[in-house]
């Protein structure tokens, strides 16, 4: 009897040994879009420097990556390398103890701090998460219907909407494909995208977070005063229009314009048969510059209860060569890389929007460092009275002071 | 005198209410309690937890915070409720008193057909319902615009005032086969003999209906209620398929089920709290058992029933 269990035991220990064997390597992450790139291009370049690694990637759906990777983190169960959410979401796992410590990798001498500030505890001094990618925010559109109705990209708030009216009263094309029926991008794609120039980029949120601006004054009010001029121009029945819906009709070539960000170009290579364009948040009147939300998005940690970690941190340093930035960036259109080798956009529109960091200033999306952190959640707030605006149920006062609100009850400005 | 037959264990029991009693215990019973224990602690750091009494219900009931969507999810909970109460289930009894009549040709084609949405998947059913309600694709506009009643489109599933209800009736239409079901069970199961009998007297179909088979069925009807109130205030894919865990706009669809997933699993950069979130699942267990309770109390045991 005693022999029996000792072998029982012994295949169980064998069974648990295989699944998690030393050289094998598995990537979470919520970019579900990305496994063929990944199992097509990226870990076989990987594997061709390290023939003896085995990389899976094994992806779950944006929506419940947070909440399954946690669970699998707590029950040991997740992969090697962690695809890291920016700001919070990853600092809070790194406070568990869920993250190795990535501070002192070599490799990360390749990024400039403002990239790393994604991934950086709130001193600046340790590093979790090696900075991979991030988005830029701003307008595409049909070139073809541009031409049609003889209509040039507009660089002003005045010539936005003067573009839009013609696009409305001119032609049977939706100017503006966007629905509020997701919700999210009412903050990410719209808000904190077309509000960037108002605030004034970092100036306006370092301002927030010192204490020394406010939601209620102007720069924030008008950015959500923009937004309530939307509703007009986003046809029909927008307010049950799904994300997928805009895309869709974008690509049917029945939207004139699509606010979005570069994470769309990819898509629309292959779905869209027209020419199309990008162009920046039109600068408000008053300002004098554009500002862009250049999002840092995607950074990749390692799992602190990983068996297999010197493999892990060998491909962190492959994530930080100059191959890997220009397999990514060129291959994953839409996602720029963050190292700072000098990478050579290949895709005209994703090209073009990365040109834009000549001409504007950068800043991140307004409220992804510390402000989404108390109760009530700004992000959620955001999206929530975002959508009431465009919708016209809700003043771009009330939106303002709703949050002003929220933010006031917790927040002590450092 | 006692034979050693009557004095043997009874292991037969066991081993009849073993199986379901272990599995039961190890998936209903022990998540159900733990959720309770959980429910009265909170997380003082990074993956520890200190006894907090009823401090995260009060917390629930008094911070505005957590008070107010609470009691919106409850609310719409209960409109989602009352939908089904006012819409599934007499729809399902009429159903049923059809399909059973006696000499209608086709009843088990359209029992099928009535009931295959039940077996389809939630995501299914939201996904196919978005797609002709939908203001860019859908047909129900133009089949509204065929019989003249084009003005009345809109965007149903997007206004804050008409989003609920829309889902609401989504899933009645996805659910009338069960009370269908139960109630045409219970309707056939109605002696012959009465109804000939009442024939003979002369009574009419809708008396016999409402004299004789009715009265024979309520305890039936009592099961539907019960059943629906229970899957009412457990659901939560349809909304979560349809509208996201954010159930807009502006929470306008929020009921307790997604309330918790938010609460539980955290949504986008929301992160989640086991502990309030069992806190949230244990006043959804409370609402429910006092559902039943009053259910049992007050109705089932005045609740007559007949020999049939």
């Amino acid at each position: 009897m005693k022999k029996l269990m000792r072998m029982a035991v012994a295949t169980a220990l064998v069974a648990a040994g295989t699944a998690a064997q030393a050289g094998n390597l598995t990537i979470e992450s919520w970019r579900v879009d990305d496994r063929d790139l990944w199992e097509d291009v990226l870990i076989p370049a990987f594997q061709a420097k390290h023939p003896n690694i085995n990389v899976r990637f094994v992806p779950t759906s944006p929506t419940e990556y947070d909440s399954s990777l946690n669970a699998r983190l707590q029950a040991g169960t997740a992969g090697d390398l962690i695809t890291c959410r920016p700001f919070d979401v990853s600092l809070n796992l790194f406070m568990q103890g869920r993250l190795a410590d990535v501070t002192r990798l070599p490799a990360m001498d390749n990024f400039a701090d403002f990239a790393k500030s994604a991934w950086s505890t709130d001193d600046g001094q340790r590093q979790f998460c090696m900075p991979m990618a991030s988005v830029i925010h701003g307008f595409l559109y049909n070139k073809e219907i541009f031409a049609e109705l003889g209509i040039e990209a507009p660089k002003t708030e005045a010539e936005f909407f003067a573009v839009l009216d013609r696009i409305k009263d001119g032609s049977r094309y939706t100017p503006l494909a966007l629905g509020t029926n997701d919700q999210w991008e009412a903050n990410q794609i719209v808000f904190t995208s077309i509000g960037a120039p108002y605030w004034g980029g970092e100036q306006g949120r370092q301002a927030l977070l010192a204490g020394e601006a406010r939601f209620l004054d102007d720069e924030f009010v008008n950015a959500f005063g923009q937004m309530a001029r939307w509703g007009e121009y986003m046809g029909r029945g927008y307010q049950a229009q799904t994300y997928g819906d805009s895309q869709n009709l974008f690509a049917l070539g029945r939207a004139a314009i699509y606010p979005s960000g570069s994470w769309d170009i990819g898509y629309f290579n292959q779905q869209a048969d027209f020419e199309f364009g990008a162009f920046p948040p039109p600068i408000p009147t008053g300002a004098d510059r554009c500002v862009i939300s250049d999002h840092t998005d995607i950074g990749m940690g390692i799992n602190s209860a990983s068996p297999n970690k010197a493999e892990a941190e060998l491909f962190l340093t492959w994530l930080a060569s100059a191959e890997f930035a220009d397999l990514f960036t060129n291959e994953v259109t839409g996602f720029f890389s963050l190292a700072n080798h000098a990478v050579d956009v290949r895709d005209p529109v994703a090209a073009e929007m990365i040109g834009w960091r000549q001409d504007c200033d950068s800043t991140i999306r307004l409220n992804a460092q510390i402000m989404n952190r108390g109760n009530p959640n700004m992000e959620q707030e955001l999206w929530v009275v975002g959508s009431q605006v465009l919708n016209g149920q809700m003043t771009p006062e009330d939106a303002a002071r709703r949050i002003h609100t929220g933010f006031a009850s917790w927040y002590q400005p450092r | 005198m006692v034979t050693d037959a009557q004095r043997r264990f009874p292991w037969h029991i066991i081993f009849f209410l073993g199986p379901a009693v272990l599995i039961y215990t190890v998936f209903s019973a022990w998540p159900l309690l733990d959720t309770l224990r959980l429910s009265l602690f909170t997380e003082t750091g990074p993956g520890t937890r200190a006894f907090y009494g009823v401090g995260n219900f009060i917390t629930l009931l008094t911070d505005p915070n957590w008070s107010v969507p609470f009691w919106n999810a409850l609310w719409n909970n209960t409109k989602f409720f009352l939908i089904h109460m006012l819409v599934q289930n007499p729809i399902g009894l009429l159903l049923a008193a059809l399909i059973s009549l006696r000499g209608l040709r086709g009843a088990k084609v359209y029992r099928t057909l009535i009931f295959l949405p039940t077996l389809l998947s939630v995501v299914i059913i939201g996904f196919i319902w978005q797609l002709i309600l939908s203001p860019l694709w859908g047909v129900s506009e133009g089949l509204l615009e065929a019989i003249g009643l084009g003005h009345l489109f809109d965007a149903w599933l997007g206004n804050e005032s008409s989003a609920l209800i829309t889902l609401a009736l989504i899933s009645v239409w996805q659910f009338v086969g069960i009370p269908l079901m139960l109630i045409y069970a219970s309707l056939i199961a109605v002696p012959d003999e009465l109804i000939e009998a009442a024939v003979v007297e002369g009574a009419s179909a809708w008396r016999i209906f409402w004299q004789i088979k009715l009265p024979l069925i309520l305890p039936t009807m009592g099961l539907v209620t019960i059943l629906t109130f229970v899957g009412n205030f457990n659901a939560f894919e349809l909304i979560y398929a349809v509208k996201g865990a954010l159930a807009g706009p502006n929470f306008s669809t929020d009921i307790l089920g997604t309330f918790f997933y938010r609460t539980f699993f955290g949504y986008q950069s929301q992160i989640g709290s086991a502990t309030m979130g069992a806190t949230v699942a244990s006043m959804m267990f409370f609402v429910i058992l006092c559902g039943v309770a009053a259910y049992f109390f007050v109705i089932q045991r005045r609740l007559q029933r007949y020999e049939m």
